[in-house]
């Protein structure tokens, strides 16, 4: 796993309290992960600040899944 | 329309001088102080450096950690409360009507912790905002109950009463008065607060409101002392069921005794300072005891505001002398809060807990760092000092007064054989 995969699930499993191993990168942050519309957002911000990046809004809205984050955060570094 | 009964039914308190409501009792009865040094921030340069912290208390031991980072301290305080006072009426939770169970709690400030941690991390940031989602909700005052209603699924009257550190007499009474006008079947009421901050102690010794007496905490909070010299901040929470008496019945529930009746005043004064001669205090009792028909002889015992201050202790004597005239003598008068600290917006609940508990254990708690007698106080008048005293208690009262000169006053009845 990369650097950022796995800096990025450990936010994952400090903010929504889950398991390591449910973390994978299909996982959807809402239908898998148990995280609400403001859990979201807060790992939204979470990102930014761990990864020093802006995350816009309406970029935001298109990550719905751990991998999806993580190539997200990947081509903005 | 006639009003319905209502009475208490399950008790749930995390105090700083017990976690539970045994550990409570067990606190009051033997007269023990919840005052330390301060825990939970650097205090080094405070005036005042010591408080009633809530102790040996790891929110995971009762809330999912996920759960629990979204919620301010005081939030988790009332869910652990809100929690055993349920367990302890055995309401079942699964088949009552939940539009016809309420939350009304008192919280005097909410969520200052969190909003301190976040105001600080903006201010010390270069003016970008980096507001976490969860601040708002985490911090405003009225999500308590909002919180307790999601858990159990009570959709009934949901809302936080704030009168400073009336607000949770203030919840106990709205709630007395929902089920007495049938609006609600059951309300879990109460109050918690979470103010040993930085922001709070700073505060309130800006006010000089808080004892300094930092050489012997355990001995600073002592009401009707001479040497009184402020209030000890408390934190925790208490929560009482109220239940429809015929709904109580109906499921055989034990029965602690019945809320008579409530009292609402403002003293229209002053910001901070109790009216000198307690006009608003004397008013609060005096309705309290017309709301729940009853005459002053009827009244036993008195939990006071006594926070010990040097004004407000004895303002609210004189009230008690107005108010009962000769009848005071035969009072037991005491102020808990020589052991609890003040827990503010908290404080309503977890004394009226202590009137319930007296009546319940016959048996009055003590008004602890007694040695001094103050010459403003009537030495006639049976203030329980330092020591818990037997008592058969048919009537209590609890007072609570707040900043804003709010004022509010419960009574509870033993239910008549």
């Amino acid at each position: 796993m990369s650097d950022i995969a796995s800096r990025v699930k450990a936010i994952i499993v400090d903010k929504l309290g889950v398991d390591e191993n449910e973390v994978t990168a299909e996982a959807s942050f809402t239908n898998d992960l148990g995280a609400d519309s403001l859990d979201t957002v807060e790992l939204i911000m979470e990102f930014e600040k761990e990864f020093d990046i802006q995350i816009p809004d309406d970029q935001a809205e298109n990550i719905g899944t751990v991998g999806q984050a993580v190539s997200f955060i990947e081509a903005a570094k | 329309m006639k009003l319905k009964r209502v009475v208490v039914t399950g008790l749930g308190a995390l105090t700083p001088i017990g976690n539970n409501i045994e550990e409570y009792w067990d606190g009051l009865v033997n007269g023990k102080s919840g005052a330390a040094p301060i825990t939970h921030f650097d205090a080094a340069k405070f005036k005042t450096r010591f408080a009633c912290e809530v102790k040996n208390f790891n929110v995971e031991d009762f809330i999912h950690r996920k759960e629990a980072r979204k919620m301010d301290k005081f939030t988790q305080f009332a869910m652990v409360v809100a929690d055993e006072a349920i367990i302890n009426s055995k309401l079942d939770v699964e088949n009552v009507d939940p539009d016809r169970v309420g939350v009304i709690w008192g919280c005097g400030i909410g969520g200052i912790d969190t909003f301190e941690q976040e105001v600080v991390a903006y201010a010390l940031g270069d003016g970008t905002p980096k507001f976490n989602p969860f601040f708002i909700p985490k911090m405003i005052a009225d999500i308590a109950p909002g919180h307790i209603s999601m858990k159990y699924g009570f959709r009934g009257p949901n809302f936080t009463t704030v009168s400073a550190c009336a607000s949770s007499a203030n919840a106990i009474i709205d709630a007395l008065n929902y089920i007495r006008l049938g609006h609600a079947d059951v309300i879990v009421t109460g109050g918690s607060e979470a103010s040993v901050t930085g922001a709070a102690m700073g505060g309130f010794n800006a006010l000089h409101a808080l004892s300094q007496n930092n050489e012997n905490p355990s001995m600073a909070s002592r009401p009707f002392d001479k040497d009184r010299d402020g209030f000890v901040m408390g934190e925790g929470g208490g929560a009482l069921i109220l239940e429809e008496y015929e709904h109580a019945v109906a499921r055989g529930a034990k029965i602690y005794c019945e809320v008579a009746g409530g009292g609402l005043s403002a003293d229209a004064y002053h910001l901070t300072a109790p009216h000198p001669e307690g006009l608003g205090a004397t008013k609060v009792m005096q309705n309290c005891l017309q709301n729940a028909g009853l005459v002053p002889e009827d009244v036993d015992a008195i939990n006071m505001h006594g926070t010990s201050t040097p004004l407000g202790d004895v303002a609210e004597l004189k009230a008690v002398q107005k108010v009962f005239g000769e009848h005071a003598y035969n009072l037991n008068i005491n102020s808990t809060k020589s052991m609890t600290g003040h827990l503010l917006g908290a404080a309503g609940a977890i004394e009226a807990i202590a009137s319930v508990l007296a009546m319940e254990h016959g048996m009055v708690p003590p008004t602890i760092n007694h040695t001094v007698l103050d010459e403003n106080i009537d030495p006639k008048l049976n203030l329980t000092i330092n020591k818990a005293q037997k008592r058969d208690i048919k009537v209590a009262m609890s007072n609570t007064f707040g900043f804003g000169g709010h004022n509010a006053c419960v009574l509870f009845k033993k239910l008549e054989a």
